[in-house]
């Protein structure tokens, strides 16, 4: 079943940022999780070279908890404000968002569409763009640094331009400082300290935050907590900039890579330093 | 077809990154001429850095000058996108790192190009560009094809032997200014330091790499050895850089660096699954690990059954008596 989204709080879209106005209580923050087959799990490429979604090993990608853990942590810095979980992806992807609504989250919104299945990380991001602005925007979207599954890291700075809003990408500090957000980013041997005004995009690390469990209490709070669903019309997209239809890229081809042949596991009996050394050297490897 | 921009990433000092080389050998084999992009961001190409960007093929060197930091993602994608209607170019080849990936991000909103991310090959098939890659931390293998006239392709470094040009040329260097937007000057870079260069090899395109997981106890010195004797980097698994024994730059794993060195040796390391998809692409696998069960020999090449601190030391000691 779908239903429209019940009341749009805010008809501007990334009106200035409310901290700065005090208009409204606090920061409002959309926080974007993907499902994901679990990693754990042994993951494939179905016959249309499109991840397997459906074995039931799915899960709220765990880089995406850190994201979460960052807004409400935010939030119950500042006294208040409000954490809007929203996620893209087939009907099991509710499970990420519920999860988002336990960790604390007020408010839940999932985008499912037949016609979003096949989307490339350009056409994720345009749903997630556009389910921002039917939200009514936001002064803060935060997301996790990647997908466990695709793996590109572009959705967020994709998004961020889409949006037309500051990206500050691979957060492992984040500060908000009235309406000033500030990052400390470590890159290959650089580290960085980036800033801008809401509203803006940040996407957090792993290394930013240890996420909550849902404890009893907010497992029971988040069963009264409202899932808006929403489908691509109500977004005001076609179908053919989306989904395989709209993607710029198309896989062509997917196989599971062959195992490692001629394993060699040997027995430390005193000698094991020696043998592996003349392994390296008969392979050519020194 | 038309030419492909590489992005020319570079050290302080003006050195090109060695992957670089790789983006250059592939682009050579596309249709079309290859040309540099040199952000102009106070380190400057040498004479010998063009000299050899000549020998690799390079025609152009065109360098990005603006009056914001181009070390901003949405700068250098602003820079790429002008570049790209300048000079008609399809393709813009960058180094799979997250400051490109970014950048890319950016670019394929502002000019509609496809993004292909940590790519190991690109070729021209059937008139369009099509890219392989593995996946789900090195299980399976992909190709992806582009379907659009303009595509951003990030390469993993080691993908490819490196090799010159059949001619060599001689680049022409010249000027872009670029003008950079309100929208992009959001964005204050308040501070960026670069830790001074190490005497080893870099981690993401070192051909070997030694990484030592929670099994050194924090003492990394055999693992250092090893790789100092072998000329490698040196690498390490989450636990141990969260544990403060070594930089967490130096983690290898789905959230920190992802390598594929010809070389790969575990020490320590139980072979976790958000490890593996950091390292799992690498050419040869070692591990020394003292549980026979431990999951990383279920992908090691070569496995030994025992305790890094004697194995690692005699290791190293027996390759240097056999190098004389
Ligand atoms: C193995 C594999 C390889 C792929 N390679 C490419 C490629 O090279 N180019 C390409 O264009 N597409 C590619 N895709 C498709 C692309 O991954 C998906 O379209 C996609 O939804 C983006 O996912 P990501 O994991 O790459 O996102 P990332 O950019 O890695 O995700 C970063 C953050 O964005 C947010 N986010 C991402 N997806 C969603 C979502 N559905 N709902 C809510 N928030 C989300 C999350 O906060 C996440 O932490 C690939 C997919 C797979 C499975
Ligand atoms: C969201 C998320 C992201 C993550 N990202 C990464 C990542 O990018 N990279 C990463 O590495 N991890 C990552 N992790 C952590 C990962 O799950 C593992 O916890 C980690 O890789 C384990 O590190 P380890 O192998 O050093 O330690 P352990 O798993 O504790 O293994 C230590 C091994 O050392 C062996 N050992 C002990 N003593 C000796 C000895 N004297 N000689 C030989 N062997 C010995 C033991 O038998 C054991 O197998 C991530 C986790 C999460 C949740």
């Amino acid at each position: 079943m779908r239903w429209k989204v019940a009341a749009v709080r805010r008809t501007e879209p990334f009106a200035p940022a409310s901290v700065a106005d005090g208009n409204v209580p606090g920061v409002r923050i959309v926080v974007c999780v993907k499902h994901v087959p679990d990693i754990q799990s042994d993951r494939s490429l179905g016959a249309t070279c499109r991840t397997v979604r459906d074995g039931g090993d799915g899960t709220l990608n765990e880089l995406d908890e850190n994201a979460l853990e960052a807004a409400l942590s935010l939030v119950e810095a500042a006294g208040e404000g409000e954490v809007v979980v929203l996620t893209v992806g087939p009907d099991d992807a509710v499970d990420a968002v519920r999860k988002g609504l336990q960790m604390g989250a007020d408010e839940a919104v999932h985008v499912v569409d037949d016609a979003i299945a096949g989307s490339d990380a350009i056409g994720t991001a345009r749903v997630l763009a556009a389910a921002i602005r039917h939200l009514g925007g936001a002064d803060l979207v935060v997301t996790g640094m990647a997908g466990l599954d695709g793996l590109t890291s572009v959705v967020p700075s994709a998004l961020a331009a889409l949006l037309d809003v500051p990206a500050l990408p691979l957060a492992a500090e984040l500060v908000l400082d009235g309406s000033t957000v500030r990052v400390t980013r470590h890159l290959d041997r650089v580290t960085e300290v980036l800033e801008a005004d809401l509203p803006a995009l940040v996407s957090v690390t792993d290394q930013a935050n240890e996420p909550r469990y849902p404890n009893f209490k907010g497992i029971m709070a988040a069963r009264k907590k409202p899932v808006t669903t929403l489908a691509l019309a109500d977004l005001g997209l076609d179908a053919d900039q989306v989904g395989e239809a709209g993607a710029r890229t198309e896989v062509l081809e997917a196989a599971p890579r062959p195992v490692r042949e001629d394993r060699v596991l040997v027995h430390d009996t005193g000698d094991a330093g020696v043998r592996l050394a003349a392994y390296l050297v008969e392979n050519q490897l020194v | 077809m038309s030419d492909t921009l590489v992005l020319l990433d570079h050290a302080t000092d003006g050195s090109l990154r060695a992957p670089v080389r790789e983006l250059v050998t592939i682009a050579r084999d596309l249709p079309g001429a290859v040309r540099g992009v040199w952000v102009a961001d106070g380190a400057e190409p040498s004479p010998a850095t063009i000299a050899e960007l000549g020998v690799l093929g390079v025609t152009h060197v065109h360098r990005l000058v603006a009056d914001g930091d181009l070390h901003v993602a949405a700068a250098l994608a602003a820079g790429l996108a002008t570049l790209l209607a300048e000079t008609g170019a399809h393709l813009v080849l960058a180094v799979s790192t997250f400051e490109n990936k970014e950048a890319a991000g950016h670019l394929a909103v502002a000019s509609g190009a496809a993004v292909v991310t940590d790519v190991d090959s690109v070729v021209w098939s059937d008139e369009r560009l099509v890219a392989g890659k593995t996946v789900f931390a090195g299980t399976w293998t992909t190709s992806t094809a582009v379907r659009t006239p303009l595509a951003v392709i990030t390469v993993k470094p080691n993908s490819v032997p490196v090799t010159d040009a059949p001619e060599p040329v001689t680049p022409q260097v010249g000027d872009h200014a670029v003008a950079l937007d309100a929208g992009v000057g959001r964005v204050r870079l308040v501070e960026r330091t670069e830790q001074p260069a190490s005497d080893r090899p870099d981690l993401t395109s070192a051909h070997v790499v030694v990484v030592g997981g929670r099994g050194t106890e924090g003492d990394f010195s055999s693992v250092e050895e090893l790789a100092d004797v072998l000329g490698g980097a040196v690498g390490a698994t989450r636990v141990a850089t969260d544990e403060g024994w070594i930089g967490h730059e130096a983690q290898i794993g789905q959230t920190g660096v992802t390598i594929s060195p010809r070389l790969y040796i575990g020490a320590g390391v139980s072979g976790a699954v958000h490890h593996r998809g950091g390292m799992q692409a690498s050419g040869t696998i070692v591990a020394v690990n003292s549980d026979p069960d431990a999951p990383i020999f279920e992908i090691a090449d070569f496995g030994v059954v025992g305790d890094l601190r004697t194995v690692l030391p005699q290791a190293a000691a027996e390759l240097r008596r056999l190098k004389g």
